[in-house]
């Protein structure tokens, strides 16, 4: 028994949710008691969906537990094909159902109803979301799919995308796009968009693009396996990986690598002089394992940044992560407690944040810049204009996310230059954090600030640090400090605050 | 009261019982509401990851507010052994208590993983109780699906309050159901202005206030789906005081009315009184009705509010309510309502939810009032909607929010009608 109240991941059969909102002509029956339903409004109120998810739940009750929850479930699957005529189906259990043991796969599969029926078994009380989507997409591609004639162009299968997946959309059409430019049709994407009869003809493409693998992986390795279809290893967020990405994909469908970088202006951006400022600055980064591994990258080689600190919540990355963090020289931090998430970024003191939708309000508590760079997301992360992750566009898309809650290089010199002038004033803020301006206070200089144990700040060094903008100055209050204490004086003085910063100068 | 439109009544007019798929919450998510109120209280569901999962996504923002609620997430190795179970939930509620000072009682929340491996809550209840008296209470009631629907969860909560009440001879009056703190202090001075002092709310808002109940007690519901609390209420002793809901201004008059003849107020104080609020109240619904009157109205089933509400809509704003579907009926409760609301009325209890939007598109209703994972398809088939969590969530009860209740429905009109996006292309 675990006490939470956030989590990083539903129950796994929400995740089978995402992958049957995101197909077409495939219905799934979910034995499920009252209140499960509440899922359906994950897709219609955060993704905005303008149609139900295409499933039914059997909804049982107290008085129908011990005699006819079976019969209930039969009921609720003969009404859902005679109603929607899907192309197949999938049914399985939700948690409660688990535990009463109806075995959904083997009544439905004794109906005998005229399409496939693709039972499910998804463990609730070990597993989670990501889990139930790929298991679930992993189980559909295996009953449907079998090897067909190769399409007579290179063509390739896009896989992974679902229903409430960030920015699953938008990456779509970005690579559609770039593989064209190749020469390289996509023959079916899947599961979004997707229907049953579109999965029998995978096997018609030449490769599998894995676009995300916390929810495509077993159905592309199964591919590979009995289909003969190789998989792309590269997930092409930012610059440098969507290059490697074509060169990956050339190969493998025997093209000349390709790639208009016509549009691409994340590197000139971030080669900019006013981007100077960008250097070194500190940054965590927290959410799924693929969006952080990518990111990790970009930050680090595209953009400047120092990582100080990495982590995913699903488990199924941690080995990758725990890898990959390895070669940044930090720790891993693995873990779906968003309190250990918020004490670590507490102890790293980053600059910069890029997580979920709860890194977000993390941020928030502790007054430090965040950029969302994955799920879970919530209803302003399903944005109107196009905005992938991916490709070249997606990398312009970055650039701007990330930068923006920071303040501007030449905002930043503006402030430090006149910070004495009304609009200028500490406790303005940077123009784009928006309502927090405030007229500027009294000239009331303020209690000065008393240092823990018995170190004193002097007049003149108190006034000095004054001058030092308002968004590093906690940092350099701290390292003052610090320095003072490791070298057992009792008095900060001007001096001593100049030594400091000499001494933690980068 | 406004000139009463001629009707027998739907007391005793017959109801559609249908059931198949529920599109509705279950009862945890009344914790949502009820945790604001009660102050000191905190709720500890002991269910499944999609509880957890529930709670949040129906929570939204609200969840990062230091929420003083959560799940203790059942895991594999907690269903192999039960004595194991008990210990982990001990050890939870300890580590809970040791970091949340000023938590006073503890609700201990079944679901419907729970409820189906049989995990006795009551027991562990009264153990934690005795554990860490005096300083904290631990009761104990069902917010599962399979037992509750959305605000039943409510009502369980109230009603394992109720027995551990002190008992009083006085005569007082309680009045049952959470209410936002805006209402309930209009609710009070209205009362206090008739003369009736000695009123207590349930849920109070702190575990140390005073509450207490006996034979000499009356109570009045503000909300409608208080069942299982009225009975319990009615163990104890106290007596029910029968009304309509106070929605608008003529459910608010009559509501008050009751509890005054119940406590012998004459009926000279009584308009003085509530003359002035009354006039408010109708030129405050006045402007909404301009948009709705004459209009059509469908009610999905969500929150047992549809048929109060079905009855304010049609008598004060001048709708049509096509079908009024409820989660469950409580004709106890609602008869007062049930008397006003127009014959004819398809009234449904339960939900076959495919069936009832089929019924729904035939229909084609002005306003469909439903939940959230039926409100966009349903815009989206060309249907206004307005969501109904809104309405429990929303200051809606007494005349000086009577105008903003007719303005909920007003809006999405409203809206139809501003929107000029087919111009736009």
């Amino acid at each position: 028994m675990k006490l939470s109240v956030w989590t990083y991941e539903g129950p796994p059969h929400v995740g089978a949710l995402r992958v049957a909102t995101a197909m077409k002509g495939l219905h799934y029956v979910l034995h499920a008691p009252q209140g499960d339903t509440y899922a359906d409004l994950l897709f219609t109120m955060i993704e905005r969906r303008n149609h139900r998810p295409p499933v039914t739940y059997t909804t049982f009750q107290a008085r129908d537990l011990g005699s006819d929850t079976a019969n209930l479930f039969k009921t609720a699957c003969r009404e859902a094909y005679d109603r929607f005529q899907p192309q197949a189906m999938i049914v399985g259990a939700s948690c409660t159902a688990e535990l009463i043991q109806d075995d959904p796969g083997g009544i439905a599969e004794a109906m005998g109803l005229p399409v496939p029926v693709i039972g499910l078994d998804l463990p609730s009380y070990q597993r989670k979301e990501n889990f139930g989507a790929d298991e679930t997409f992993f189980q559909i591609v295996r009953r449907l799919a079998r090897p067909c004639e190769k399409t007579a162009r290179p063509s390739c299968n896009l896989i992974g995308a679902t229903a409430l997946g960030f920015r699953h959309r938008d990456d779509i059409t970005e690579l559609t796009a770039l593989l064209g430019d190749m020469g390289i049709d996509v023959n079916v994407c899947a599961p979004y968009g997707a229907t049953p009869a579109d999965i029998t003809r995978l096997g018609a493409a030449w490769f599998n693009v894995l676009m995300y693998p916390e929810t495509g992986e077993s159905a592309c390795r199964w591919m590979t396996r009995e289909l003969d279809l190789p998989c792309t290893k590269t997930i092409p967020i930012g610059v440098g990986a969507t290059r490697d990405f074509v060169a990956e994909v050339a190969a493998l469908a025997s093209v000349a690598p390709r790639l208009d970088e016509t549009r691409l202006r994340l590197p000139w951006y971030s080669a900019s002089v006013d981007s100077t400022y960008l250097t070194g600055k500190r940054v965590f980064i927290f959410g799924d394992g693929t969006h952080v591994a990518t990111a990790a990258r970009i930050a680090r080689d595209e953009m400047g940044f120092e990582v100080v600190g990495l982590g995913c919540y699903n488990r199924e990355m941690a080995r990758p992560i725990r890898a990959l963090a390895k070669e940044y020289g930090v720790e891993a931090l693995i873990t779906d407690d968003y309190l250990d998430v918020e004490d670590q970024i507490t102890k790293l003191a980053p600059e910069l944040i890029l997580g979920t939708q709860m890194e977000r309000h993390t941020a928030k508590r502790l007054g430090i810049p965040c950029a969302v760079i994955s799920a879970p997301v919530h209803v302003q992360d399903f944005p109107a204009r196009y905005s992938p992750q991916m490709g070249i566009e997606g990398a312009n898309v970055i650039f701007d996310t990330w930068v923006h809650p920071l303040v501007m290089g030449l905002e930043e010199h503006l402030l430090t230059m006149f910070r004495e002038d009304f609009e200028f004033h500490d406790a303005a803020g940077p123009s784009h954090h928006g309502g927090q301006a405030t007229p500027r206070p009294g000239l009331d200089p303020g209690p000065p600030a008393q240092a823990p144990g018995n170190i004193i700040w002097l007049d003149d060094a108190e006034k000095e640090l004054r001058k030092v903008p308002f968004f590093v100055r906690g940092k350099a209050r701290r390292n003052t400090e610090t320095f003072a204490t490791e070298r057992g004086l009792s008095e900060i003085g001007v001096d001593t605050l100049y030594e400091a910063k000499a001494h933690y100068a980068r | 009261m406004t000139d009463p439109v001629p009707t027998t009544g739907c007391r005793t007019a017959p109801v559609l019982k249908e059931r198949g798929q529920h599109e509705v919450f279950c009862g945890l998510t009344s914790i949502l509401w009820l945790h604001r109120k009660m102050q000191d209280a905190f709720f500890l569901v002991v269910g499944s990851r999609t509880c957890a999962h529930l709670l949040q996504s129906a929570a939204g923002v609200m969840i990062f507010a230091e929420p003083r609620f959560g799940t203790a997430i059942l895991e594999e190795s907690d269903l192999a052994g039960m004595a194991d179970l008990h210990e982990e939930l001990d050890r939870e509620v300890a580590r809970l208590l040791a970091r949340r000072a000023d938590i006073r009682q503890i609700f201990l929340v079944g679901s419907c993983p729970s409820e189906v491996i049989k995990l006795d809550l009551s027991r562990a209840a009264e153990r934690l109780s005795a554990i860490h008296a005096p300083r904290v209470r631990v009761l104990n009631y069902s917010g599962s699906g399979i037992e509750t629907t959305f605000t039943e969860g409510e009502d369980a909560c109230l009603a394992a309050m109720v027995p551990v009440l002190p008992e009083t001879d006085a005569k007082q009056l309680i009045v049952a159901g959470a209410l936002p703190d805006v209402a309930e202090d209009q609710m009070r001075s209205l009362l206090a202005d008739l003369g009736i002092d000695n009123v207590a709310i349930l849920p109070t808002r702190h575990a140390d206030d005073v509450l207490a109940v006996g034979p000499n007690t009356r109570f009045a519901l503000t909300q409608p789906f208080l069942g299982d609390t009225h009975a319990a209420l009615e163990r104890r002793g106290a007596r029910h005081i029968p009304a309509p809901l106070p929605f608008g201004e003529e459910g608010t008059t009559l509501w008050l009315q009751a509890i005054a003849e119940a406590f012998g107020v004459d009926q000279a104080r009584f308009d003085a009184v509530t003359a002035a609020p009354r006039a408010r109240a109708r030129r405050a619904i006045a402007q909404a009705a301009e948009t709705l009157a004459g209009k059509s109205v469908f009610f999905f089933p969500d929150s047992q509010l549809e048929i109060p509400l079905a009855r304010f809509l049609t008598r004060e704003c001048g709708m049509t309510a096509l079908e009024v579907g409820t989660p469950y009926l409580h004709r106890g409760i609602l008869g007062p309502d049930l008397d006003m609301l127009p014959d004819g009325t398809t009234l449904s209890e339960g939900q076959d939810v495919e069936r009832q939007l089929d019924r729904c598109r035939a229909a084609q209703p002005d306003l469909t009032v439903c939940g959230l994972g039926l409100a966009n398809p349903l815009e989206a088939e060309g249907l206004r909607t307005k969501w109904a969590i809104e309405l429990v969530f929303t200051p809606v009860h007494f005349y000086e929010q009577a105008g903003d209740l007719a303005g909920l429905f007003a809006r999405p009109l409203r809206r139809a009608n501003a929107l000029r996006l087919e111009a736009a292309e």
